[in-house]
């Protein structure tokens, strides 16, 4: 059977199923409990499975199966849901879209994949052993590790050892919380804080970093180093409130050392010590979790209604919207016939037709619109991912997402979104040890909320981070020979944080893998920029930062002012447009073989259209320029035209494929009369 | 040869000075009479500019600037022949395009040295049809975009 013909619906399927699973193992991160979320994307790795094999894509295939027995075992319990297995999964996710994109572009989509089916295999493994050793007599229970992922590394087993031969007692210390505690991150903390006072702490099962962000249920092992005696710290400890029990034990690091090699083949091992307590935990665990399922069915279900869409290739809406421009056109006509004619009847008939197909527009240009949540999708996998190397913890709030773009501007504003994200993470939010010491939360937060205002859309990237630091900005600016001295002292605050966009400036202090080699920024603000978009900053030292980016909400429908040079009409984009002027040719001033005015006190040079667009002249000089005053960022220049038509909003259109690049050129559109004017793109004639 | 020229091969004959030529009507999407080109500065000589068609910008080449044949100005029978190339369009100013016939393959034989006015390069191959001469056109080289 001949594939190809649903080739691009697998792939646009097994991308989708693939961003649910990024989705739902974010999820899951945040509640690890949640059964339900595990069912989830176990029908999403499932479906993708079995669509890759029909597609015969077996590497495919074969990484998502290794995935599914790991997130099976997950679902039956067997697996214990941890930070570790979870980056495991997510790189095996990595992978999964590595390979659909080399499918995509034409590719085999295969992948040398041996590693994280390695780490896929043992995390299954250690599952299947555990089994076993769950059935094992529990002799060795007193002495050795339980709970998953008890093992220690050749550091900590050093520390043991010697703390042995220095004659501290190890000491393997279970603490049970109240099940009712509220605030179970701060007594496990006051727990540590005593325990810090009397001993040295080695390692901690959930790790310390988990227990920080709650993420274990009632009670947490501590592996202490001391000299006190196993009764007085558990007395110690006892005085925390809100502590149901408190297991000490006395651990043996030989024993350890033993029962590990015993282990060696495990990997993994969950021995669940008193049965007693996992009942009890379990049974107080269980109504929640019912709770969560029912509310998250709920939830899917309410997903599903109102995603009732179909599918449709965005070349076809291409092709709607192209007829329909042509209807608008035959509408100018009929418009202009009927005026002319004056018959009543036809007066009425057409402007009913106008008033529909200005219906029709409104939804075709729609029909265009998606939720950036296409774009947002990407960043929390990202940020999470960037914390974890830097060194910091920070929380990403997307508010917004469901607010609607036209899909060019999506296609086109996910890069410098990448960029601001990147921005904040790296030189916004400031290390835990950093925000401790200010005062601030140790977790970080960026926020990314996006929101409609008018005929924009508005992208705001806050932290809480460390804020710009005005004068760190300025003396690199004037070290850059940016701004001069006296400039910087007349500057406003708005003037200095948009020097950071100044390329070939950066202002961290040392250069990282993520950001701040200065190239960068000034890239994010022309990308916005050429979509006809704007972006600002504003900051409060030691508060945070706000980037601010205003967009276009369609690309395809601009605002221009159509000019006339001789006889060929030109758009001009409204969005650069400063102001228009006329000048009297005597006005005009030479500055190094360059014609040049004053406009309100600054000296403007001039572009002659006519010469650079080798327009075929016939009239002659004229006395009166017509002057039109764009900008690109800081600088200005004046287009000089032979006459204004008007503002008009116009249809985007490119010039085709045939002529890729034409200098000074962005595009074309079509007039009422039928006739193409070509737009006119300022920033590539202001240098 | 392009291998479009499979035995029976329809093809749209066109005239261009004196020559008469022929592009397969499997690339031919529409025949048009000449409308108002707007102009596209800083293009190659032989691109005339672009037209609305139905609502679609599509480039003009001139063929004859392309072929260096000298140029004639428009007029009644001058038409446009839009060809799907690759994956644009573009339309081909042509003197006049006048049939649409069936040609064999065995009939085509490989250009001469010299063939009218147009350079040996721009040609796949000549086919004999009674008293009449095709030149067949090689749209890859013919629509290759080279500044000049």
């Amino acid at each position: 059977m001949d594939m190809n013909q649903y080739l691009e619906v697998f792939i646009e399927e097994s991308k989708e199923h693939l961003q649910n699973v990024n989705d739902q193992l974010l999820e899951l991160e945040k509640k690890p409990d949640d059964i339900s979320i595990v069912n989830e994307i176990f029908r999403s790795a499932h479906t993708l499975k079995g669509m890759s094999a029909t597609m015969g894509y077996e590497d495919l295939a074969n990484l998502t199966h290794k995935m599914e027995n790991v997130l099976d075992a997950i679902r039956n319990n067997k697996i214990k849901v941890t930070s570790e297995i979870l980056d495991v999964v997510f790189l095996s996710v990595d992978d999964l879209e590595a390979m659909v994109l080399s499918i995509s572009t034409g590719g085999d989509g295969k992948r040398d994949v041996s590693n994280v089916v390695d780490l896929l295999q043992k995390i299954e493994k250690g599952e299947s052993i555990q089994t076993k050793s769950s059935q094992k007599p529990v002799k060795n229970v007193e002495s050795f590790v339980d709970l998953s992922n008890e093992t220690f590394d050749q550091f900590q087993i050093a520390v043991f050892e010697q703390s042995n031969e220095q004659g501290f007692h190890n000491y393997k210390i279970k603490v049970t919380l109240r099940e009712d505690c509220l605030l179970k991150a701060a007594r496990a903390y006051m727990v540590f804080e005593i325990l810090e006072q009397i001993g040295e702490i080695v390692k901690t099962f959930p790790s310390s970093q988990e227990i920080e962000e709650e993420k274990f249920d009632h009670d947490f092992t501590v592996f202490l180093a001391s000299k006190e005696d196993a009764s007085d710290i558990s007395a110690r400890i006892n005085k925390v409130s809100e502590i149901n029990s408190v297991e000490v034990e006395e651990f043996n690091i030989a024993q350890y050392n033993e029962s590990k090699n015993e282990q060696e083949l495990i990997n993994q091992v969950e021995v669940t010590t008193q049965v007693t307590e996992t009942v009890s935990v379990s049974n107080s665990v269980k109504p929640t979790t019912i709770e969560k399922t029912e509310e998250n069915n709920e939830k899917s279900q309410a997903k599903s209604v109102g995603n009732k869409t179909i599918r449709v290739n965005i070349e076809r809406l291409d092709i709607l919207m192209n007829l329909f421009e042509e209807l608008v056109i035959d509408r100018g006509r009929l418009e202009q016939i009927s005026k002319d004619l004056n018959n009543s009847e036809l007066v009425e008939t057409v402007e009913r037709m106008s008033r529909i197909s200005g219906d029709l527009q409104n939804i075709i240009l729609n029909m265009r619109m998606v939720p950036v949540d296409t774009v947002f999708n990407r960043f929390p996998r990202m940020v999470r991912q960037l914390a974890k190397d830097l060194g910091k913890k920070i929380e990403l709030d997307i508010v917004g997402a469901e607010t609607e773009l036209d899909r060019t501007v999506i296609d086109e504003i996910g890069d410098p979104l990448v960029h601001l994200i990147r921005n904040a993470l790296d030189h916004g939010v400031e290390l835990p040890e950093v925000r401790k010491a200010a005062g601030k939360d140790e977790t970080g937060h960026v926020t990314l909320r996006a929101y409609h205002s008018g005929n924009h859309v508005f992208i705001e990237i806050q932290d809480d981070g460390a804020g710009i630091n005005k004068e760190k900005v300025i003396k690199k600016a004037i070290s850059r020979g940016v701004i001069t001295e006296q400039s910087a002292s007349l500057m406003t605050d708005k003037q200095i944080f948009d020097l950071i966009f100044a390329s070939g400036l950066s202002t961290a202090d040392k250069i990282s893998d993520v950001s701040g080699r200065g190239v960068g920024l000034d890239v994010v603000k022309n990308t916005i920029e050429s979509l006809g978009g704007s972006v600002s900053i504003d900051s409060e030292l030691g508060k945070g930062s706000l980037f601010l980016v205003q967009l276009p909400l369609t690309l395809s429908i601009i605002s221009v002012m159509l000019v006339e040079i001789e006889k060929e009409k030109f758009a001009i984009p409204l969005s650069s447009i400063i102001e228009t002027a006329i000048v009297k040719k005597s006005e005009i001033l030479n500055a190094h073989n360059q014609k040049v005015i004053d406009f309100r006190g600054r000296v403007v040079p001039l572009i002659f259209l006519k010469d650079i667009f080798d327009v075929p002249s016939r009239s002659g000089e004229d006395n009166l320029y017509s002057v039109i005053i764009v900008r690109k960022g800081d600088k200005l220049a004046g287009l000089v035209v032979d006459s204004f038509i008007g503002q008009q909003e116009i249809v985007l259109k490119s010039l085709g494929d045939y002529l890729q690049t034409v200098f000074a050129i962005s595009g074309a559109t079509i007039l009422g009369d039928g006739q193409v004017a070509l737009i006119i793109d300022c920033n590539a004639l202001i240098k | 040869m392009t291998e479009l020229f499979e035995k029976e091969e329809k093809v749209i004959v066109f005239q261009l000075s004196d020559e008469e030529y022929a592009i397969p009507v499997s690339k031919v999407r529409s025949i048009e009479k000449l409308q108002h080109i707007t102009r596209v500065p800083r293009t190659a000589n032989f691109v005339k500019g672009v037209v609305n068609l139905r609502g679609l910008v599509t480039p003009i080449i001139d063929l004859r600037t392309r072929l260096n044949i000298e140029e004639v100005e428009y007029n009644e029978s001058t038409r446009v022949i839009i060809v799907t190339h690759r994956d644009y369009e573009v339309g081909l100013i042509v003197d006049a395009a006048n049939d649409v016939i069936d040609i064999n393959l065995s009939n085509v034989e490989p250009p001469p040295d010299v063939v009218g006015v147009v350079e040996v390069e721009y040609i796949d191959g000549v086919v004999k049809l009674d008293k009449r001469l095709l030149i067949i056109l090689n749209l890859d080289k013919a629509l290759k975009y080279d500044k000049k």
